[in-house]
């Protein structure tokens, strides 16, 4: 490593300690002091939605609604979508993750539009705040997904305002994308051609087309559900003439490709994981490549396979189950080749590693789900009920937050210069694993059997199967907060990290750990291909002695 | 994709040379502008005209022509080296007909038997 | 000193607005036009949305949007579009000028695009006005959408017909039809209003001398969002103002 700058304390300049001060934070324009910033917001976002799904699942224990009033269900499902969906999942690894790591990656010095970038996450706090604003309010019941007329007509509640809040959650989220777009196509270092990009980085860039093109439409979405709110348009309501599926149109047209959004940055993140610690260059580059773009191309064509009851023409029913089923063949080939490329490599079962393989096997079985959602007549029995609900969560906890969990400990020598202690990472991935499990494999079965979604009473024949998945729901919260815990203990107490602790393959790993403010000392010229494991050697040895956490 | 060049930059020999950046003769400018005019004229009397199914079609033809006319003479598309802008002004369209095709192949067959 | 910090204190004398994460300024300036670009799309997206509304509903009640669309003062409308042309006019020349480096032309291209652009929207809102009271001789008709809204007027070439055959158009389509235009108009005109500010803004630093050959890129960006602007009026022309017009 060439020459470092070395700061007044004697330590090395890094992103971290260049600055001190909130003003240097909240006025910055480095891409990884802006991560951080948004690390913290989202991490904040995830407790508030956590802490309403606690309470769904506290309500659910037993089947008389006696926890709450079926209003103030209603609430707490809809907050904990709501807040969920656009404040948490949307966000966390592009925001977080990509936001650190795309510059690194490509080796840039930042992304294309610094002040931008902090705008983003200006316009994601303001969004927050409104939500809070919401929360605090006495909550909105519409359900996350807003349909009209319930939303425009006949509740009480602050729906605009959480319109509204969301509306600007979705203009940061836009602004990301376009961040993302540019800076690949413009700031990649000398060498570093489309060839040799990361998946990581494959995978944001189809992330931020869909942000992009699909972000802007439930934003005008939104605001025409405000206008009819606020003037009593019409435009949703069938006594005057207007249609609620087009609400649901506009809505969909976004929101399922939002799920994507969601998903594929964690793909991204599950094929940096699963070669390193395979030890081996993914299988199928370019397949993963084309795969990630084919996505997000298809679902955009899916949509309204989300209202296959609500009135639709069967006709075009028809239409969208065939484009349906055509989406999961992409997201078919990725898990192909993950498996393909874990196969005969040289796997270790490191915690990151531990995610991943959670991440193929859950996202499999919620992927699969969808499949039998596809299909027209299955989705008419199961529609509405905990099936869909233990199909999505599957894909969106399972998938996505292991995803990230996995990405977050792969990366964090690298983002805070600290090792995590690997034992209880092991032991929070492990529980994390199981309490997921008997949350939500239960929910495929109370679905199928007909147990409705968003009510709080159920007949007594579901209970035991409720029960257990209350139980999961609380083990899985220990497990959440475990790498809170560990993470910020290894701030002070962790292992210094060396540049490469993996021994990965990727130009972030070529720098210090944390980078500097620029990211690199010398700016890099690219004459590898990416994953080139096979020319590197073996995870160095884990350390003797482990760190405990030590109690002062 | 083109590959492109943010290499330090300080020396002369790797700078590469400043792309020419087109520059729009008043002339050319003032001619599109008229024609943008002509088209409105026309759209306006041909509004007044019986075509029946057509009169949409002609408008939102014509409306279509001085769309173009703007993005590739004004917005510089058609000068442009850079092939991203365009495929970037394509995407948009496409995605747009995704939005409206696909929600109207619901209205459309509603009523179908 | 270390690399990264000589690099940048370089960058600076190289020209004061080149930013310090790019190498080059060809490459700023790619980035910032393909950002626009970008955003363009969305925009694209974003006004699609309420296309897509009226497309739907115009598809159902032709003939009372047919009517609606009658209210408006077609030669307002007219006059607005060839406003807005001429107006992209203005930023084509404004752009020439900066590329020539002709300082006060810039500075009075960008004032006459400002000036057009606050035409048009003086011409809205004596439309909006006019909608939001608008007397005949025996009816009480008020256009905007909500609680007083209401509507007596025939549908197109009804006329014709005896009195006692003649059909009115439907008052909440026809509502329907004036949400529509209020709520795509409005969302233009609010776009045309930042513009407006936007061109207000860089008018200033033009007269300060901040463009010219080497540096024109806010000037460039910003005129493509203007043309932008401009393209939605020219679809929202037709669609809104020239329904059924012959009858």
């Amino acid at each position: 490593m060439a020459t470092a700058v070395v700061t007044d304390t004697g330590e090395r300049e890094n992103y971290l300690n260049a600055g001190h001060g909130p003003k240097s934070w909240l006025l910055t324009v480095d891409h990884k002091r802006i991560a951080l910033l948004y690390l913290i917001s989202i991490t904040f976002f995830f407790f508030i939605g956590g802490f309403f799904a606690l309470l769904i699942r506290l309500e659910l224990l037993t089947p008389a609604g006696d926890l709450v009033q079926s209003d103030t269900y209603n609430k707490l499902f809809t907050m904990h979508g709501q807040v969920m969906v656009f404040f948490f999942l949307v966000p966390a690894v592009p925001a977080v993750l990509g936001n650190f790591l795309i510059p690194l990656m490509i080796g840039a010095k930042d992304l294309a539009f610094p002040r931008i970038n902090l705008l983003s996450w200006y316009l994601f706090i303001i969004g927050g705040l409104l939500m809070i604003f919401t929360i605090l309010s006495g909550g909105v019941d519409t359900g996350w997904t807003f349909y009209t007329p319930l939303s425009t007509e006949f509740l009480k509640t602050n729906v605009v305002s959480a319109a509204i809040g969301i509306f600007f959650a979705g203009f940061s989220s836009i602004l990301t994308g376009l961040n993302f777009i540019v800076t690949i196509h413009r700031m990649r270092a000398p060498g570093m051609t489309w060839n040799r990009l990361p998946l990581f980085v494959w995978a944001h860039y189809a992330t931020s087309i869909i942000q992009v093109l699909g972000t802007p439409v439930v934003a005008i979405a939104l605001v025409l559900v405000v206008l009819e709110r606020l003037f009593h348009l019409g435009i949703f309501n069938p006594l005057l003439g207007g249609d609620p599926l087009l609400f649901q149109h506009l809505f969909w047209f976004y929101s399922h490709p939002a799920v994507y959004i969601m998903i594929l940055p964690g793909m991204g993140i599950i094929s940096e994981i699963v070669c390193c610690f395979s030890r081996k260059r993914i299988f199928g580059y370019k397949a993963m490549a084309l795969a990630v773009l084919g996505i997000a191309v298809i679902g955009f064509l899916v949509w309204a396979h989300h209202m296959f009851v609500a009135g639709i023409s069967v006709y075009a029913a028809l239409i969208f189950s065939l484009l349906s089923y055509l989406v999961a063949v992409p997201s078919a080939i990725k898990v192909f080749n993950w498996t393909a490329t874990i196969y005969k490599g040289s796997v270790t079962y490191q915690t990151p590693m531990l995610y991943a393989f959670g991440f193929v096997g859950l996202f499999t079985i919620g992927g699969l789900t969808g499949l039998f959602l596809a299909s027209l007549g299955v989705d008419v029995h199961v529609h509405d009920t905990y099936f869909i609900i233990a199909h999505f969560h599957y894909i969106m906890v399972g998938g996505m937050v292991m995803a990230y969990l996995g990405g977050m400990h792969f990366w964090w020598p690298k983002i805070s210069g600290r090792m995590y202690p690997e034992g209880w990472g092991k032991l929070a991935a492990l529980i994390v694993f199981i309490g997921f499990n008997l949350t939500f494999f239960p929910q495929f079965i109370l679905g199928y059997m007909g147990m409705p979604r968003r009510y709080h009473s159920y007949p007594p024949e579901f209970q035991i199967l409720n029960v257990l998945s209350t139980a999961g729901a609380t083990i899985l919260a220990v497990g959440y907060l475990l790498p809170m815990v560990y993470f910020m203990w290894s701030m002070r107490y962790g292992k210094p990290a060396p540049p490469n602790p993996w021994n990965a393959a990727g130009l972030e790993w070529q720098t210090h750990s944390p980078p500097p403010t620029f990211n690199f000392d010398e700016d890099p010229v690219v004459t590898w291909e990416a994953y080139n494991y096979d020319e590197m050697g073996e995870i160095p040895e884990k350390p003797e002695k482990e760190e405990v956490p030590v109690a002062h | 994709m083109s590959d492109h060049n943010s290499a330090s930059g300080h020396t002369s020999e790797q700078t590469p040379e400043h792309v020419s950046e087109h520059i729009s003769s008043v002339g050319s400018s003032v001619t599109i502008w008229l024609a943008l005019l002509a088209g409105t004229g026309i759209t306006v009397a041909a509004a007044f005209i019986n075509l029946g199914p057509f009169n949409t079609i002609v408008a939102l033809t014509i409306a279509t022509i001085k769309a173009m006319l703007v993005v590739l003479f004004f917005m510089h598309v058609k000068y442009t080296h850079e092939k991203m802008t365009g495929l970037v002004v394509a995407s948009a369209i496409f995605w747009l007909f995704i939005l409206l095709a696909l929600s109207m192949a619901d209205y459309t067959t509603r009523l179908w038997r | 000193m270390h690399t990264s910090q000589a690099a940048v204190d370089e960058h600076a004398h190289e020209n004061p607005a080149l930013l310090h994460h790019f190498a080059t300024e060809e490459q700023q300036k790619n980035a910032a036009s393909l950002g626009m670009w970008v955003f363009l799309a969305q925009e694209v997206m974003f006004f699609g949305g309420m296309f897509c509304a009226y497309l739907v509903y115009r598809y159902k009640y032709f003939a009372d949007f047919g009517s609606a669309s009658q209210q408006l003062d077609i030669r307002l409308g007219a006059i607005n579009t060839v406003v807005l042309i001429c107006s992209s006019l203005t930023v084509v020349l404004a752009v020439r000028a900066a590329q020539l480096g002709k300082r006060m032309a810039l500075v009075f291209w960008l004032v006459a695009t400002i000036f057009l652009g606050l035409v048009f929207l003086g011409i809205k809102a004596d439309e909006y006005a006019e909608k939001f009271e608008k007397h005949h001789e025996k009816f009480e008709n008020h256009h905007d959408p909500g609680a007083s809204f209401s509507y007596h007027e025939l549908l197109p070439s009804q006329e014709k017909l005896p009195e006692a055959e003649r059909q009115y158009a439907d008052p909440h389509h026809a509502e329907m039809y004036f949400s529509l235009y209020f709520a795509m108009t409005g969302m233009h005109a609010l776009h045309m209003i930042i513009g407006v500010g936007l061109f207000g803004f860089l008018a200033y630093k033009a007269w300060r001398g901040k463009y010219g050959p080497d540096y024109y890129t806010p000037i460039e960006n910003a005129g493509l969002y203007w043309h932008f602007v401009d393209i939605v009026w020219i679809y929202l022309f037709p669609l809104l103002y020239l329904i059924d017009r012959h009858r």
